[in-house]
Formats: structure tokens, sequence, C-alpha cells
């Protein structure tokens, strides 16, 4: 993994008008570097949840996605909350997210699932008070 | 279906996208909850939706989607309508409400994308 290829992003938490640059300049990034559609769009959708998440949840993070040999790796890393039950937060349509969110398009509980499921593997370690870290990979 | 013929079918307004309504579209998906969207979607469709936000945007960008209708004539903003111009993305809105919108597409043979990815 010596060559590996890094994108790290700041991801605003203030501002939610903002949230998924991130995932669009990922997108492109994928693209110019010639990876399939499919590929690109597991990466794409597991990474603009996550990201989508940590600006509703935790006030923004941080987001690394690494191209590697045999697979992308993204790892979405916070200060936020964490979470107090992450096999509750895995269950599709279970949500802590607030009315204000939904109003907007998202908080229906869709978005942890749909990041395992576009993903070859997830890995969610969190501790209430003290944020949380996902790292997910999809095999190229 | 070519996107001019979903612009002639509902009385819509082309917003961004002018040079790309000759490009086709299989399916459609309408709905105001983006994370709906990104739950199901195939390729080459249309998003018809009454949510007007960047992340309406930027979802169908994720979900490779070429066009977006508003409905109920919402305006999207000079951000959205920045980032759609931006991406090649064909905006447009239409008096109709979602539900006609959908009805006047499906009856002129436009199906939903979950019968495309059956």
């Amino acid at each position: 993994m010596s060559d590996k290829l890094v994108f790290r992003f700041d991801v605003q938490g203030d501002d939610f008008t903002s949230a998924g640059q991130a995932s669009v300049q990922v997108k492109k990034n994928l693209r110019q570097l010639g990876f399939d559609t499919d590929t690109i769009k597991r990466v794409s959708i597991a990474m603009y949840e996550g990201e989508i998440n940590m600006v509703i949840h935790a006030g923004g993070g941080i987001a690394e996605v690494s191209v590697c040999e045999e697979y992308i790796e993204i790892v979405l890393e916070d200060k936020g909350p964490g979470i107090a039950d992450i096999d509750k937060a895995m269950q599709a349509g279970y949500s802590t997210a607030p009315d204000s969110i939904r109003s907007l398009g998202f908080g229906a509980g869709m978005g942890l699932p749909n990041m395992k499921k576009n993903s070859d593997s997830m890995e969610i370690t969190s501790e209430v008070g003290v944020g949380t870290r996902i790292v997910m990979r999809v095999n190229i | 279906m070519k996107i001019s013929k979903l612009q002639e079918l509902l009385g819509a307004k082309v917003i961004t996208g002018e040079e790309n309504l000759d490009k086709e579209v299989y399916s459609a998906f309408g709905c105001d909850l983006m994370s709906d969207v990104l739950a199901c979607v195939t390729d080459q469709a249309v998003l018809l939706t009454g949510l007007v936000n960047p992340q309406v945007i930027r979802t169908a960008l994720m979900m490779d989607m070429v066009c977006i209708i508003f409905v109920r004539s919402k305006v999207p903003n000079d951000e959205m309508i920045a980032l759609a111009k931006e991406n090649g993305i064909v905006m447009m809105n239409t008096d109709k409400t979602l539900y006609n919108t959908c009805g006047i597409l499906y009856s002129n043979g436009l199906v939903g994308t979950s019968e495309v990815a059956k």
C-alpha cells in the first residue's frame, strides 16, 4: 500500500446547505481516475450518506478516502455525541434526527443501512460523548 | 424517452441544461425524501420532487440522474442553479402536483425505477 492516493476533507457541520460537497468532489476524482461507474456509485452513495450524517448529528468531522490496490477505503471521523446503540442505529427506519432535518429530505433512518449495502465491509466504533469513527471499504 | 418529451408532456419550464434536452431517460422516481432516492434509483433516471435545496442536486449527482423536475412551480435558488449548470443536469419546473406529474409520465410510457431494476 505504499502508493495509495488519499483525499482528505474537513466536513463543516454548521451549514447544512454545503453538506455533500466532499462526496461530489470524491466522485469527480474517482471518475478522473477511470474507475467503473458501479464502483464510483457505491463509494459515492456510502460516503454521501456518511457525510450527511456527520453534518446532521456530529457538527461535522473529517472524511478521508484512500484509493488502495484492491479497495477504496472511506474513513469518517467525528467528535460528535457518539452512537449509544449501534445495532439499533443500523435498523432501517430508526432515526434520532430532528424534524428540521426531515423537512430537508433526510433523517429517515436509512443512512447507515444504505452505507452498509453499498460497501463490502463497514466497521463502526463509537463512544458516547467522544465521537464516532466509521471505516468502509469498497472492493475494486 | 427524451428529456424534451418530458418537457412537452408537462408543459415544463427549462431552468438549466438546455443543451442536454436530447438526452434519454429510462425511468423516473418521485419523492421528497432524498434517503429513498439514494436507496432505490438506477441509472439514467429523472427525479421528480417538491423538495428544493442543494442536496437534491447532490443526491441526483450521486445517483447519476440526468434530469430533475420540480413540481408545483418550485424554483431552485442560485446555488442550486450553479451546481446543476456545472454538472450538466437538466432542471425544469412544472405547475403540476407530484402525483399528476408522475401519472402523466407513467401513462406515456416512462416507468418507475424499480421496474427497470427488475
